[in-house]
């Protein structure tokens, strides 16, 4: 047999209607069909879902480590854009 | 008709349980981890439906046995699972043409025996249907896959249709139970399930380009309780625990 690696798959289980899939793991399969049948095998044994997505892994393009604080820093000083200055009403509850 | 009920059940469970035993003993062993979970969880389904048949099957024989006792504390002779579920692993080829043929079989056989007049094994066979649609779904495109994939593997599985070819005769063998048991509506005439089987065997083996072998001879003997040699090894492992530890508990 050989010790080449099947390929890895992202995997997303929504697990309620109208709730986003969410990621949950990863695993290795041939092709999507398995990936699917691996992945509710590996991830929705104990009723986690309703949907699954894959996608493989080398589709992903992520965003680098490196780039951090030109991504994500400018955000940091600007509190007004989040909704905190605003009185909201009791009523209203918990936003 | 009691006797034949018991019968009846006790073959639907044994047939279960063996093949369900037999997949467990990939545990840690499967080929990729995804697939030893896979296998794992039909194991898993196909005990879980024996323990619904022995424990019914107990409360028809009416002796106080449970299903504990049943699957613990019967010898070889007692069992009445078909030949092919005891058949070894071997290797993967093996099987996943073990499991196809059998979940070919359950699956229109559990179609119609849940609609059985006797409503125990209706119901056992209506809970059980979902399962068994994914395991033939499993298996059939795990045939595809390895049938049609490289020389080797197709090799493999052809090796392993003709080593298994002469089990599954077994299948549609029909004892007096089965006459008694369809007289009252509770079993399935497996003369109807076997065309329904054949056309799916033949579907899967042309896709995935292998061949069904041209022998007619087969074997039989399971569901009057003869057996292969494998069956006893099974047991000695299977029941070891409960009958050197009568009392164990989790």
């Amino acid at each position: 047999m050989s010790k080449k690696n099947w390929p890895l798959w992202e995997v997303f289980i929504r697990s309620k209607q109208g709730l986003n899939h969410k990621h949950v793991g990863s695993l290795h399969a041939t092709d999507e069909q398995m990936a699917i049948e691996n992945a509710r095998d590996v991830y929705t044994r104990r009723m986690e879902g309703v949907s699954i997505w894959v996608v493989e892994s080398k589709h992903i393009h992520a965003s680098s480590p490196t780039e951090q604080s030109e991504l994500f820093e400018p955000a940091n000083d600007k509190v007004y854009r989040h909704p905190t200055f605003y009185d909201i009403p009791d009523e209203i509850g918990h936003m | 008709m009691k006797s034949a009920l018991f019968d009846y059940t006790l073959r639907l469970g044994d047939s279960s349980l063996i093949i369900g035993h037999r997949l467990s003993e990939w545990c840690g062993h499967g080929p990729v981890l995804e697939q030893d979970i896979a296998l794992i969880n039909i194991a898993l389904d196909l005990v879980g439906q024996a323990k619904s048949f022995l424990e019914y099957a107990g409360k028809v024989e009416a002796k106080g046995r449970d299903e504990d006792a049943l699957a613990y504390h019967r010898i070889d002779r007692d069992f009445r699972n078909i030949l092919l579920a005891e058949q070894p692993n071997e290797d993967f080829a093996f099987t996943i043409i073990r499991q196809f043929l059998f979940d070919a079989f359950q699956y229109p056989f559990y179609q119609r025996l849940a609609k059985s007049k006797d409503p125990q094994l209706a119901a056992i066979a209506q809970k059980s249907l979902k399962e068994v649609t994914y395991h033939l779904r499993f298996s059939s495109e795990w045939t595809i896959r390895l049938g049609d994939g490289t020389p080797e593997s197709h090799e493999k599985m052809q090796t392993a249709i003709n080593e298994l070819w002469a089990f599954t005769g077994e299948l549609f063998e029909m004892t007096e139970t089965d006459e008694i048991l369809i007289e009252h509506g509770i079993a399935i005439d497996l003369n109807e399930i076997k065309p329904i089987w054949e056309q799916k065997v033949k579907a899967i083996f042309k896709e995935a380009t292998l061949e069904i072998p041209t022998t007619n001879w087969m074997q039989s003997g399971g569901k009057k309780g003869i057996h292969t040699e494998y069956l006893g090894f099974i047991l000695a492992e299977m029941q070891y625990l409960p009958r050197a530890f009568p009392d164990a508990k989790w």
